[in-house]
Formats: structure tokens, C-alpha cells, sequence
């Protein structure tokens, strides 16, 4: 049982380092086909295939170990000089990499290396090895006096310094102890080691000078010691380890706020100094973890090299690449969240960006084109750029697309900016590559990368010239665990909201409060600077309990936010201050709930939520509506306006803000009454006009007093049809407008047939047949009395 | 009750809601807590009562009265958090009363009664009976599991 879970950790130890060897063999080959004659290349390679081979012999992985020797013995020639690495060979090599990866995957997977059929790979490394000396296998059998000297751990130590010459490895077993970096793990293989003899004869065979080890023990000592000299400014700790602590730290910011909440209120000069300096202390430890768990992006870069060499060639491109700020730090959580939209990026560049050599000669560009990934810290935020010297987007090609797919009306697109047109890119189902080929252009290529930045809170940026290339610009944030937040109210419940989804604060009193929004059709909206902001009420759109009667608060506090490209305002009833909050996730339970990102703890102790900005934003129906009808919305509006739907009406207002219609058709004349000529009939206002009596109906809702003893005009809206004529009374005559009538029916009061949006304002729609039919008396109540 | 009993069985929490004896088995139970400040989750299924802050850990509070379609209690103060571990995580029940740490012997080990009904035999595991009680002891991953209960009203 305990041996069982003992070799399970020598595997597990075995897999992990395995994985750090073939990145950097990969990284290594590359440099050797780009003709790089550091000297400790191939020691470097061959010590890396040369560990995992001798591992695996260890631990019985005997087809592994084939493969892994193969390859070892094509290296051993290309150390000794007898070959030279052709592209060819090169190939092999990666390919046999590849093959190493498989079958550890499997091993990680399955426990078992599977049998997969890598004879055509092995056949092909001898085959290259034979090319000009076929003595490779023949030797296999030679001096078996080194063949302890082959130890595992010494070449582990080894192949982790990078530059050293081969003959290192020849280090006898005296050495090994001493440069066993991590002996716990590593211990294990030396005693078994010695048991296949075989294969350790087969690795002597290519070493170059047998007759040197005990010479050359004396350097292998010493870089064992500086080897274990490194390994013990770094160390391996587990991930979850990590993770717990980063919530330990979490849980004592806290505490600590909880404490200077505390300390504002105690007049104690020595409590407040302890709690000053418990404050710096959580502050510099937070930093501090935080920074444990913080990831060169270089981590995901370095997979680039061999991608992008692979893509080349089967795109038949040629693409230097270049990595700037590889050293640039992020969190763990978001190095995994990017990697696959970075890499979906890196696709899309070569495969549609660059151009092929032939393409670029005829363009006077260097046949050889460049990409180069660059990151760096701006602002709290890390930039990611993916510039390509490529073609660029043709945007008129991208509006064709967008258009024949749908996605946006001709005439809208005609009025695009260049900017939005790149944009379209991120929609989903656009892709401008001419032929679908393996790498990228189904047609889920940037959109991917879109939702994924965005998931993470980042955010997607191109910018494009054409001819000369593109440069995508991901912007995300450095951490997910601590955010700085906005803390609200609503009805009593606090809700935290991610500041990356802030603009800003609106806040309306007193007559403000009351008239400066807009309400259509069960909406709400309030003009900004001339925008039309929708407005959500986060009491309705959490359906907390409704509020009582007293309708609207005299404050209104809007909080501006960004959902995707859409902005809304969230009505809150209280806003405080902005705060880190340390995110927690929801039970599983709650996890569906779209409108919240997570949970946090507050200085006094109690949960609040967080609010998913984007999820509230899509229950409202906001984002569908806007996100995903946005354009359809636009073709259907344009057609309307083709149509007959148009009909001039007449604007006017029965109140200052309060604005009505009635369609021109229904008015006969427009007049200015004086308020002298006003006489009472039954309780009503009537004027004599052109013969007859006109009774007047107020819409103002005016006494009538106000009439007959002012001193100003009325302006009177006089409408007559076959059987009756009435006046009616408003306040003003705004204008005549020829408007498409959409008639929210909805947002209906009395008397109106529903709004409208007229001039960008909300405008009721008179219903001249129920306010005449008297069905609707109450409407005018007010008028009458008095 | 007697927890000096040694046969062959297991130690259980108790716990009362309603007119009902519920226990869960001890190694399940993370620990019993007085009614704390809660904070509402909207939109939850109802059955969820809110969240609790548990030293950093933030818990769903599950109403075991709504669970089980009693009615709620008039006051509240009274009520009980048992946080229980299950696969999903940990849960918090609020329960009205509090019983011992009783040691259940197998020999008192009864079959579900088929007729029970559905809405409590889901989340019973095994059923005991006590010499004045039938003890319910609850599957801690079942409870925990609120598959959108529907809104008993």
C-alpha cells in the first residue's frame, strides 16, 4: 500500500519534471534549427531525453524508453558532430517529442503508457541516424565499464544547467549524491538504477571520450553544488497550498478592515497605532502572497515557438516571432484563462494576418514576416499586443462579409467608423478567411477570444492598416482573487460591484430626481449628456421586495456601468465607498444565478453579494436585446421607415416635460383663445367659435381658474370629426414631426393609446376617442372641479 | 438517553424540525452554530435563506422547515445553523431545536417506511427507532443538493 503511493509520487514527480524538459528540449531544437552554435545546446537537448530515458527505464515504461532512446541516439550523433541538424532531423526530433508528450499524457491519464504504434517515428530516426553512420546501433554493446556512470540523478542535476559541456554527463556515481537537487524524490532511483543494464550500455555507447570520467567528476561536483544552490532559493509548492494561504490573507484583510472600522471609533493613541501598523503589515503580506502566486507570462508564451514554427509550415509562411516582456507577471488564474484566446490569436495572425513570402516579395515587404506578442504593466492592468506585420484586415472586405452574413444592415455599415468595422471581427459567426482551412476559419475564431478576455474581465482592442498589419490588443487584469469594488445599497442589502465594470456616478435630487428621467414602456431612461441611458432599478431587477407606495426616492443614485459595449444605469438607493473585496464563489447551489459573480465578506463580518454586471445586464434583457438583435433591430427599423408607417403628428406638451401627440390628421386648427372669451356651460369651459359652442377640454389638469383669471392665451388644439368638435386645452404647441409610430401600448396611462419616442424624448400618444367618450372622465377630473 | 452504549452502530447529531427528529451522522456534521446574520440571496431558489459568513467561509443557509414544507417559525431567534460537509460543499441547515450526540445502535435499524413521503424520504438515508423517537438520519450529499426545489407557497 505505502509502496504503491510511493511510486505514485515518483511518477507523479517524474511527469511533472518530464513536462519541464520537453518544453525546454522544444525550445532548444528550435534554437538549433535557427542555427545556434552555443555550444551546450545539444548537451542540453540530449541530457533532457536522456533523463526522461532513464527514468522511464526505472520505472518500467520500456516503450517510452524505445522512443526516448531512439531519439537519444540520433542526438548522441548529432552531439559528436557526425551529423548535422537538417531540418529533417529536426523534424524527427519534435516529433519524437510529441510522441514522449503522448505517451505521458496517457501515463498521467490512464497510469499505463498505452500502445500506441510509434514505429514509423522509430523507423524514421534510424533511418536518419544511418544516413551517415550506421554504427549507432552497434555500438550499443561496447564498454560497459560506464555504465553506472549513466546515473539518472546525475543527469537530472545536469540537464537542468543548461550549459555545461556533454561531457558531463559522464560523471561518475560518486558525484550523483551530491548533485541530486531534491533528494526525497530523486533518492529512489539510485539503487535501482544499476537493474537494466542493457539500456545503460546503450547510453555509454555514445559518449565521446570514455576515457575521461574520472577526470571530469571533479566539475560535476561542482555544478552540483551550484545546482543544488538554486534549488534552494526555489521550491515546489503545491498549487492548492498556495491557494489556501492567498485565503488565509484574504480572511486577515478582513479582519484588519474590520479592526480600523473599529479603531476610527476607539480614542486610544496606542490601539491606533497597533491597528495602523496590523494595517501595513496585512497590506505588505497580501502584496507579498499575491506575488506567490504571480506567473511569467512566459509560461504560456513558451509554447509559441514550436506552434507557430508548426503553423508555418503547414500555412507555407514564414513568421519570425518575437516575445517582448516575457518576464511580465500575472496571476496563475489568469496565465490559464488567456492561454487559450492568446493562442487562438497567434493562430489567427499567421493563418490571416501574415501573408505568405511570395505575397509579401510582391508587396516589397521582407518575405520573412514577423509577430511579435509583447506584455507589459500599465495602469493595474496588463496589456497583451499581438502585432503581425501581415496584410492587415481589409475592412471593406470585412463590411461585405458583415453584410451578406447579416450582421449589420448596409446602410448602417456604411456609417461605420473604421474602428467599429475591425470590431465586427468579434462577432460571433464572422470570419473573412477566403478558404476554411485546419488552423482557423470556421468561423469561431476571434469571437472565442473575445468572450474568453472578457470572462476574465479583460477586455479586446484591434487596430488594423491595411497592408501593413494588425495589432490585437488584450487588456486584463492582474488579479481575480482581490478586485477593488464599489459598495451599494439597495432596500437595505449591500451588493459589491467590480470596478472594472464602473464609468460613473450620477446622482439626481430633489426636482431632478423626479423629471430627469424618463419612463417608456416600462423602462426607464435617463439622458446623458444627450445619450439615452436605460436605466435599471437594482431593487427590480433582483426582484427584492417592491418598495412601499412612496414611489421614487428623492435622490436617485445611477450608477454608470459597462456591460460588453452597452452602458445601462443601475439605480441604487445608497452608494458607498469603493473597497477591495476579496471574491468568493457562491455554493454550487447559487452558482446559476446569473446575477451574481460571487460573494464577499464585508468589514462588519456579513456576506454581501457581488453583482455579475454582464449577467444583470442579460436578465434585464439589455445585452440580448442590444448584443445580439442590435443589427437585426437596425434592418427592421430601416424597413419600417420604408414603409407607410410614417404619419406626421402634432407635439405638444399639457404639462413643462410632460409631452403628447395627436396625429396631424385629427387637428383642425390650432388656436390662441383669450382667456376673456372663456364663459361656463354645465360645469365645463366653452368658447363661441365660428358659430358654435366648443366646449374645452383641459389636458393641463389646471383649475379653471387658472384660465379665466389669467391673463395669457390658451393654446387649443381643436379637433372636430362628423358629430362632435372639442377644444382642447395645452399647455403648449411644440412642433409637428413626421415619426414612425411605435406605440408601446404598455406603458399606457388613461387617456393615451401608449408612448412613443419622438424627437428622443418620451412622448404619450393622446387617445382623442376615450378622452371624448368620456370613458376616461377622470382624466379631467381635476379640470372640472374647482 | 445513554451514549454508553458500545454495540456495533454509529454517532449521530440530532436535531428537531417541526414535530420531526432528524440526525445527521456525526462525521458529516462540521459544526453547530446560533442563528446568524444573514444575508439575502435574491432570486434563490426559497428554499435558500441566505448566506452566512463561517470564520471566511461563506455557506449557503438551507431552511430545513421550507424544505420540508412546515411552516415558518414565528420567531426565528430560536433557530439553529448545523453545518454539514457534503461533496457539494459545505451547507448550513436551520433547524428549530437542537438535540444531543446520540450513539445509534444498528440492532435499532429500520427500513424507510415506503409511504413516507417523497419530499423527506429523498433526503432520508436511514431511519432508527428510538425508544420515544424515530430518528431520520439524512444523507448530508442529498441535503445539500437543492435541485430547484419547486416553491412550496
Amino acid at each position: 500500500m505505502t509502496d504503491l503511493r510511493e511510486l505514485d509520487e515518483v511518477v507523479k514527480e517524474f511527469l511533472v519534471e518530464s513536462q519541464d524538459n520537453l518544453d525546454r528540449i522544444d525550445s532548444d531544437l528550435l534554437d538549433l534549427e535557427q542555427g545556434s552554435a552555443e555550444p551546450g545546446l545539444l548537451g542540453s537537448i540530449f541530457r533532457g531525453i536522456h533523463t526522461i530515458k532513464g527514468t522511464c527505464g526505472f520505472l518500467g515504461l520500456s516503450q517510452l524508453e524505445h522512443v526516448a532512446h531512439r531519439g537519444e541516439n540520433l542526438l548522441s550523433l548529432l552531439r559528436d558532430g557526425t551529423l548535422s541538424a537538417t531540418p529533417a532531423i529536426v523534424d524527427a526530433l519534435l516529433q519524437t517529442v510529441d510522441a514522449i508528450r503522448a505517451i505521458l499524457g496517457r501515463l498521467e491519464e490512464t497510469g499505463e503508457e498505452g500502445n500506441a504504434d510509434y514505429s514509423a517515428l522509430l523507423t524514421q530516426l534510424e533511418r536518419l541516424a544511418a544516413g551517415e553512420d550506421d554504427s549507432a546501433g552497434s555500438q550499443a554493446s561496447e564498454d560497459t565499464s560506464e555504465s553506472a556512470v549513466e546515473t539518472p540523478p546525475a543527469a537530472t542535476a545536469e540537464a537542468e544547467t543548461t550549459d555545461t559541456g556533454s561531457s558531463d554527463t559522464e560523471a561518475p556515481p560518486a558525484a550523483a549524491p551530491a548533485a541530486v537537487p531534491t533528494p526525497v524524490t530523486e533518492a529512489p532511483h539510485v539503487p535501482t538504477v544499476p537493474t537494466p543494464p542493457v539500456e545503460v550500455a546503450q547510453e555509454a555507447s555514445p559518449t565521446p571520450s570514455p576515457a575521461t570520467p574520472k577526470a571530469k567528476a571533479q566539475p560535476a561536483e561542482a555544478e552540483g553544488a551550484s545546482r543544488s544552490a538554486l534549488a534552494d532559493t526555489t521550491i515546489r509548492v503545491d498549487v492548492g497550498l498556495l491557494d489556501r494561504v492567498m485565503n488565509l490573507v484574504g480572511e486577515l484583510v478582513l479582519a484588519r478592515n474590520r479592526i480600523l472600522q473599529f479603531a476610527a471609533h476607539v480614542e486610544d493613541s496606542s490601539f491606533a497605532n497597533a491597528s495602523q501598523q496590523l494595517n501595513l503589515l496585512t497590506t505588505e503580506l497580501q502584496e507579498g502572497v499575491m506575488k506567490t502566486r504571480m506567473q511569467p507570462i512566459g509560461n504560456v508564451w513558451n509554447k509559441f515557438p514550436r506552434m507557430v514554427r508548426g503553423l508555418c509550415q503547414s500555412c507555407g509562411k514564414d513568421v519570425e516571432l518575437e516575445l517582448d516582456g516575457i518576464e511580465t507577471e500575472l496571476d496563475r488564474t489568469i496565465i490559464e484563462a488567456i492561454k487559450d484566446p492568446l493562442t487562438h490569436a497567434v493562430r489567427n495572425a499567421i493563418d490571416h494576418g501574415i501573408e505568405t513570402p511570395d505575397v509579401r516579395e510582391a508587396a516589397g515587404k521582407s518575405p520573412r514576416g514577423r509577430l511579435t506578442l509583447r506584455a507589459y504593466h500599465e495602469g493595474g492592468q496588463v496589456n497583451i499586443e499581438v502585432v503581425d506585420d501581415g496584410g492587415g484586415i481589409n475592412l471593406a472586405r470585412v463590411k461585405e462579409r458583415a453584410i451578406s452574413r447579416g450582421l449589420v444592415s448596409a446602410e448602417r455599415a456604411s456609417g461605420l467608423a473604421d474602428r467599429e468595422i475591425a470590431h465586427l471581427i468579434f462577432h460571433p459567426g464572422f470570419s473573412t478567411a477566403a478558404a476554411v482551412t485546419n488552423v482557423s476559419g470556421r468561423g469561431v475564431g476571434m469571437d472565442v477570444v473575445k468572450t474568453n478576455v472578457e470572462k476574465i474581465g479583460g477586455s479586446v482592442d484591434v487596430s488594423t492598416t491595411l497592408g501593413s498589419g494588425t495589432v490585437l490588443r488584450i487588456k486584463i487584469p492582474l488579479t481575480l482573487a482581490i478586485i477593488p469594488a464599489l459598495i451599494v445599497a439597495s432596500q437595505g442589502e449591500r451588493f459589491a460591484i467590480p470596478q472594472v465594470n464602473l464609468l460613473e456616478l450620477v446622482r439626481l435630487e430633489g426636482e431632478q430626481a423626479k423629471s430627469g428621467i424618463e419612463r417608456l414602456y416600462g423602462t426607464t431612461l435617463y439622458r446623458l449628456r444627450g445619450e439615452m441611458l436605460p436605466l435599471l432599478f437594482l431593487d427590480e431587477a433582483l426582484q427584492l421586495p417592491p418598495r412601499a407606495a412612496d414611489e421614487l426616492p428623492d435622490v436617485l443614485n445611477i450608477v454608470v456601468l459597462q456591460a460588453d459595449n452597452r452602458q445601462f444605469g443601475l439605480v441604487v438607493d445608497a452608494v458607498s465607498d469603493t473597497e477591495e473585496i476579496v471574491v468568493k464563489p457562491l455554493g454550487k447551489e447559487l452558482k446559476s444565478l446569473s446575477a451574481f459573480a460571487g460573494a464577499t465578506i464585508m468589514g462588519d463580518g456579513r456576506v454581501a453579494l457581488i453583482l455579475d454586471v454582464i449577467g444583470i445586464a442579460e436578465r434585464a434583457s439589455l445585452l440580448s436585446h442590444t448584443q445580439h438583435n442590435d443589427f437585426a433591430d437596425e434592418r427592421d427599423r430601416d424597413k419600417a421607415l420604408e414603409g407607410d408607417a410614417v404619419e406626421p403628428l402634432l407635439v405638444f406638451s399639457t404639462a413643462p416635460g410632460n409631452r403628447m401627440a395627436v396625429p396631424l390628421s385629427i387637428v383642425a386648427r390650432l388656436e390662441e383663445v383669450d382667456p376673456s372669451t372663456l364663459e361656463r356651460a354645465s360645469g365645463h369651459l366653452v368658447i363661441q367659435y365660428r358659430g358654435d359652442i366648443l366646449p374645452l377640454l383641459d389636458l393641463t389638469g389646471s383649475p379653471m381658474s387658472r384660465w379665466e383669471d389669467g391673463e395669457s392665451p390658451l393654446n387649443v388644439v381643436v379637433y372636430v370629426d362628423d358629430t362632435r368638435s372639442v377644444g382642447l386645452v395645452v399647455e403648449e404647441i411644440l412642433d409637428t414631426v413626421n415619426e414612425v409610430i411605435e406605440v408601446q401600448h404598455g406603458l399606457r396611462r388613461e387617456g393615451t393609446l401608449g408612448a412613443v419616442v419622438i424627437q428622443g424624448r418620451v412622448t404619450d400618444l393622446l387617445d382623442i376617442e376615450s378622452v371624448l367618450t368620456g370613458k376616461t372622465a377622470g382624466f379631467f377630473n381635476r379640470g372640472k372641479a374647482a | 438517553m445513554s451514549t454508553a452504549q458500545t454495540g456495533p452502530g454509529r454517532q449521530v447529531c440530532t436535531f428537531s424540525v417541526g414535530d420531526l427528529t432528524f440526525g445527521v451522522d456525526v462525521q458529516n456534521v462540521h459544526e453547530v452554530i446560533r442563528a446568524q446574520r444573514m444575508t439575502l440571496v435574491p432570486m434563490a431558489p426559497p428554499v435558500v435563506r441566505g448566506l452566512i459568513n463561517l470564520r471566511g467561509r461563506i455557506v449557503t443557509a438551507v431552511d430545513m422547515r421550507a424544505r420540508l414544507r412546515f411552516p415558518p417559525l414565528e420567531s426565528e431567534d430560536g433557530s439553529m445553523n448545523v453545518v454539514v460537509h457534503s461533496e457539494e460543499g459545505a451547507v448550513s441547515l436551520l433547524v428549530d431545536e437542537i438535540g444531543d450526540v446520540l450513539h445509534v445502535e444498528q440492532s435499532l435499524r429500520a427500513q424507510v417506511p415506503p409511504n413516507l413521503s417523497p419530499i423527506v424520504a429523498e433526503l432520508v438515508e436511514s431511519v432508527y427507532k428510538l425508544q420515544q423517537d424515530i430518528l431520520l438520519v439524512l444523507d448530508a450529499n442529498a441535503v445539500a443538493t437543492i435541485v430547484s426545489v419547486p416553491s412550496a407557497a
